[in-house]
């Protein structure tokens, strides 16, 4: 908004390109604080780094050995320089627990969460924007009451617990949808390799069977998280909607004998999707925290149950290593968002 | 006329004669409105009753919530007359372990707000008040807590310090902070040119002086309501920790915890699942009415 | 001169915590083609006059009215869609600032051809016709590239004389301007003026100017009504300003600066609660 009202002196072109600078700057900045705080998380472990490599039975000269070659007897500064370089090519250390590099790990786990996680966020905001929108519009009635409940309701559910619920119920006694799990045993070997998201691939390759068994699957975790995601999204809808609702250009609207419908769907959303797509970058990325513990529940083979996994077997590489990525697309769906910004809202765009 | 009512007329008198009047006035005024809202005094049931249960939990609880009944005949009892929410696998009563589960919750929401208000209190208003480089050094600091999923990074912490509840909390409180820096630095920088503050600058005082006693003051309340609104978070957060393993250790009745260690009997003894779960279901959905009722009346702007 | 507009006893009310209040209290008048003034100050209800008018007091409030009359259609029993056919058809409204009355994320083309498009048939070449003809007739000079600019590319000015456009594409038979140029750096003031006058006068529509500024709107309208507190306290032809009798008034008009005599101390208003019983 405060852009828009900037106007004559100062060029026009520059102010974006440093936006962008200043942009790229800030991410690059709190990249480089999520690698130092998951470095110092790593150096403060009560686990000695050398013994977890060498084992607890090895002779004094291997231990000092290793404890050289992996740089611990350089000062922090030069540690974090060097697990700086090892980040950047990818090296993210070894599994203490699977012994593979954990990059690959989370190469092969991350389609997983990513198909979870996104399906959540689809259904969450084809539900939510137009609950949010029917709140809006009826304000202080009785769908507005519903809504705002529906949406505490699940700010206040935990995710685990629901979800534990919906298995009992809706696989082990109504037998609705499938268990457990992303895919059955008898399915598994039907699909080849691809994306690695199994709804697209199974239906890319025509394998109906195998994708009824999947989205069987995936159905009840994702409306799980759809649900979470409405809830915010719902709210977050409603107010913005709101917002536009009591702005000027919505009477101008009136005046011109626009029909209401019009003016909620098209001149009221229009505005209000401004800020609504940050809001929907931010609750996909609030997915991938969600599906830490979803996935614990629904035993599936993404990032979130790899994150548990690892921590109960104090796999300190790989902890680490998940959490820095999932901070990592974090940080890009901040930034995605923001690009989105600037094309969904003209008065920003136009200056590119 | 009654005292009652004189004391009514005195509270909503729109010209208040002293500052107490006008803000005693204030506070009543919004407790008027707070009443009118049917769902926040739901919520503010719910957070007293949680309060009194955990304070009169030993009298409240029927049983021990640590040790159980005898494992033969007592273990994983439906719900009963003598077992009102069931028993679990070690033939604990589950209402007990429930009623003193709440002072587990009750620690966990008050510390985390004890430790996390005044790092945001401080690192916000000391961003704002100097601004420049100490203001952006501090804020991108914030911005890269915030940078990260908050159970993530407290998952993160935790497999640092090691499990356990109190590691728990600090891993919350660590968390929690940035949005409340942020809060407070954007009050700071509304109140830091002003008049007042100027005066106080001309006397002399130090900037410490200044923000603890000055500016910090301002920015309590609408920081204190925003750590209302998140209680709800912190309790959910602190019960995913549980559940993970990685929060209060048994046998404390730890309701995430609790949930954990029903998992396997689900199929078959439902309540042991289900009876936690609600625990904290209700009890965060106590705290978001209440909090949702608050934001309608302080801020008349969201209410719209 | 058959009435165009009959308002007999519109009153404006707002629930409040003390029961309802009325921001407009009983105000009547008839309007032909011609030019009616409504002055006030800010809170006189002289802007919810103007659209109450148009059906569009904003909920909770409430409009009423004896009797309220539009080119013999008693809107008092229209329906929602009947409402709709005639605003932005018969009847419009000119508002108060563009960068806020103008969608900001619709080009100023979509927002004039919208007008059109819920009143008649026509095709979308005629439409953009008619759109682009409209930014020529307010004295754009280039309508195309103003036709594809977005509201946050015009100046104010600019903006209002496509807000015009907007709302005249229509060839409405009322046009309500409601303080239309207070928004408005004061040399581009006198130009947007001049051509709502030379529009109206061409078009021979009924105005309601809605204005807080006395002197223009006598320069202006044909005849004046001033409001205080919801009401009409004097109503006057335009000419015989200085014959009003009402203290209010004559306090608006006192309050004008004059540059041929040096009044001090400034006079102020002073208001009598009789005004307003």
């Amino acid at each position: 908004m405060a852009i828009a009202t900037t106007t004559g002196g100062r060029s026009r072109a520059l102010p974006l390109a440093w936006k962008a600078v200043k942009l790229i700057a800030s991410v690059a900045l709190t990249f480089l604080g999520l690698l130092f705080v998951t470095f110092l998380i790593g150096r403060v472990v009560p686990v000695d780094p050398v013994l977890s490599v060498v084992g607890d039975r090895a002779s004094q000269s291997v231990y000092d050995r290793v404890y050289v070659e992996l740089g611990l007897d350089k000062p922090l500064i030069q540690q974090f320089w060097i697990y700086l370089q090892k980040v950047f090519t990818g090296d993210f250390g070894e599994s203490f627990m699977t012994k593979r590099p954990i990059i690959d790990d989370i190469i092969r786990v991350f389609p997983a969460t990513l198909e979870l996680a996104t399906l959540g966020v689809i259904l969450g905001t084809l539900l939510g924007v137009p609950l949010g929108v029917l709140a809006a519009v009826r304000q202080g009635r009785l769908a507005d009451q519903v809504v705002r409940v529906v949406g505490l309701v699940g700010y206040s559910a935990p995710i685990f617990w629901l979800g534990l619920l919906g298995l009992l119920v809706f696989y082990a006694r109504l037998g609705w949808v499938a268990g457990p799990g992303r895919i059955d045993i008898s399915y598994e070997y039907d699909i080849a390799p691809g994306t690695g998201l199994l709804l697209l691939d199974s239906a890319m390759q025509g394998r109906w069977a195998a994708f009824g068994n999947i989205f069987s699957h995936i159905i009840l975790p994702a409306s799980l998280l759809g649900y979470f995601s409405m809830a915010y999204i719902s709210r977050m809808t409603r107010s913005f909607m709101l917002n536009e609702l009591a702005q000027e250009y919505v009477v101008a609207a009136r005046v011109k004998g626009v029909p209401e419908w019009r003016i909620i769907w098209v001149h009221a959303l229009r505005n209000a999707a401004v800020p609504l797509v940050t809001v929907i970058a931010l609750s996909y990325a609030g997915l991938l925290e969600g599906s830490v513990l979803t996935e614990t529940v629904f035993a599936w083979p993404g990032l979130g149950q790899y994150l548990t996994n690892s921590l109960q077997s104090a796999d300190m590489n790989a902890v680490l290593g998940g959490t820095l990525v999932i901070g990592a697309v974090f940080v890009g769906l901040n930034l995605l968002s923001d690009l989105l910004y600037t094309l969904l809202d003209p008065r920003v765009r136009r200056r590119a | 006329m009654t005292a009652a009512t004189s004391r009514r007329e005195w509270l909503l008198s729109e010209q208040p004669a002293s500052r107490r009047q006008a803000r005693l006035g204030q506070g009543y005024r919004t407790w008027l409105a707070l009443r009118a809202n049917p769902l926040a005094m739901i919520g503010l049931g719910i957070v007293v009753a949680l309060v009194v249960v955990a304070l009169l939990a030993n009298a409240i609880a029927p049983y021990d919530p640590i040790v159980g009944g005898d494992l033969r005949t007592e273990r994983l009892l439906p719900p009963s007359g003598a077992h009102p929410m069931g028993t679990d696998e070690q033939a604990r009563d589950i209402f007990s372990r429930l009623v003193h589960g709440s002072r587990i919750t009750l620690m966990v929401v008050a510390l985390v707000a004890v430790i996390a208000t005044p790092i945001g209190l401080l690192v916000g208003t000391t961003a704002g008040y100097f601004g420049g480089w100490v203001d952006s050094v501090l804020m991108r600091l914030t911005d890269i807590f915030l940078a990260f999923p908050r159970l993530i990074l407290a998952l993160a912490f935790v497999a640092a310090l090691g499990p356990g509840i109190e590691n728990a909390i600090i891993a919350i409180a660590i968390t929690s902070w940035p949005p409340y820096a942020r809060l407070a630095r954007a009050e700071t920088l509304t109140i830091r040119d002003s008049d007042f503050i100027n005066a106080i600058r001309l006397q002399g005082a130090r900037p410490a002086r200044i923000i603890w006693g000055h500016v910090v003051p301002l920015c309590l309340s609408s920081v204190i309501i925003r750590v209302t609104l998140d209680m709800a978070g912190i309790i959910l957060t602190a019960a995913g920790l549980g559940f993970l393993g990685l929060g209060a250790q048994p046998p404390q009745p730890e309701w995430g915890a609790m949930i954990a260690g029903g998992r396997r009997f689900i199929i078959d003894q439902w309540w042991v699942v289900t009876m936690p779960g609600l625990a904290i279901f209700v009890v965060s959905l106590g705290f978001n009415f209440l909090g949702d009722g608050l934001r309608d009346v302080l801020d008349p702007k969201a209410r719209k | 001169m058959s009435a165009l507009l009959t308002v007999e006893d519109l009153r404006v009310a707002f629930p409040a915590r003390q029961g309802p209040s009325e921001v407009v209290r009983g105000v009547s008048f008839t309007l032909g083609r011609e030019r009616l003034g409504i002055v006030g100050e800010s809170g006189s209800g002289k802007s919810q006059t103007g659209r109450a008018l148009l059906g569009l007091t904003p909920p909770p409030g409430t409009a009423t009215a004896k009797r309220l009359e539009f080119d013999g259609i008693d809107l008092r029993s229209a329906t929602p869609r009947h409402w709709r056919s005639l605003r932005g058809g018969r009847m419009s409204m000119v508002m108060q600032d563009p960068k806020f009355s103008l969608n900001p994320v619709m080009t100023i083309g979509r927002q004039i051809m919208e007008a059109l498009a819920f009143h008649g048939r026509s095709s979308r070449a005629e439409k953009k016709a008619r759109a682009l003809a409209m930014l020529e007739a307010v004295q754009i000079r280039d309508p195309e590239r103003v036709f594809r600019a977005y509201p946050h590319e015009l100046s104010g000015g600019m903006g209002q004389r496509a807000m015009i456009a907007m709302m005249l594409v229509t060839e409405p038979d009322l046009l309500i301007a409601d303080e239309p140029t207070s928004a408005l750096d004061v040399t581009v003031q006198i130009e947007v003026l001049r051509i709502l006058d030379a529009l109206v006068s061409d078009r021979g529509m009924g105005l309601i100017f809605i204005s807080h500024d006395l002197r223009l709107v006598a320069s202006f309208c044909d005849r004046v009504l001033v409001m205080y507190a919801g009401r009409v306290v004097e109503e006057l032809k335009a000419s015989e300003l200085d014959r009003a009798r009402h203290p209010y008034t004559q306090g608006l008009m006192n309050c004008l600066p004059r540059i041929d005599s040096d009044t001090r101390p400034l006079p102020t208003m002073t208001r009598d609660a009789s005004w307003a019983p």
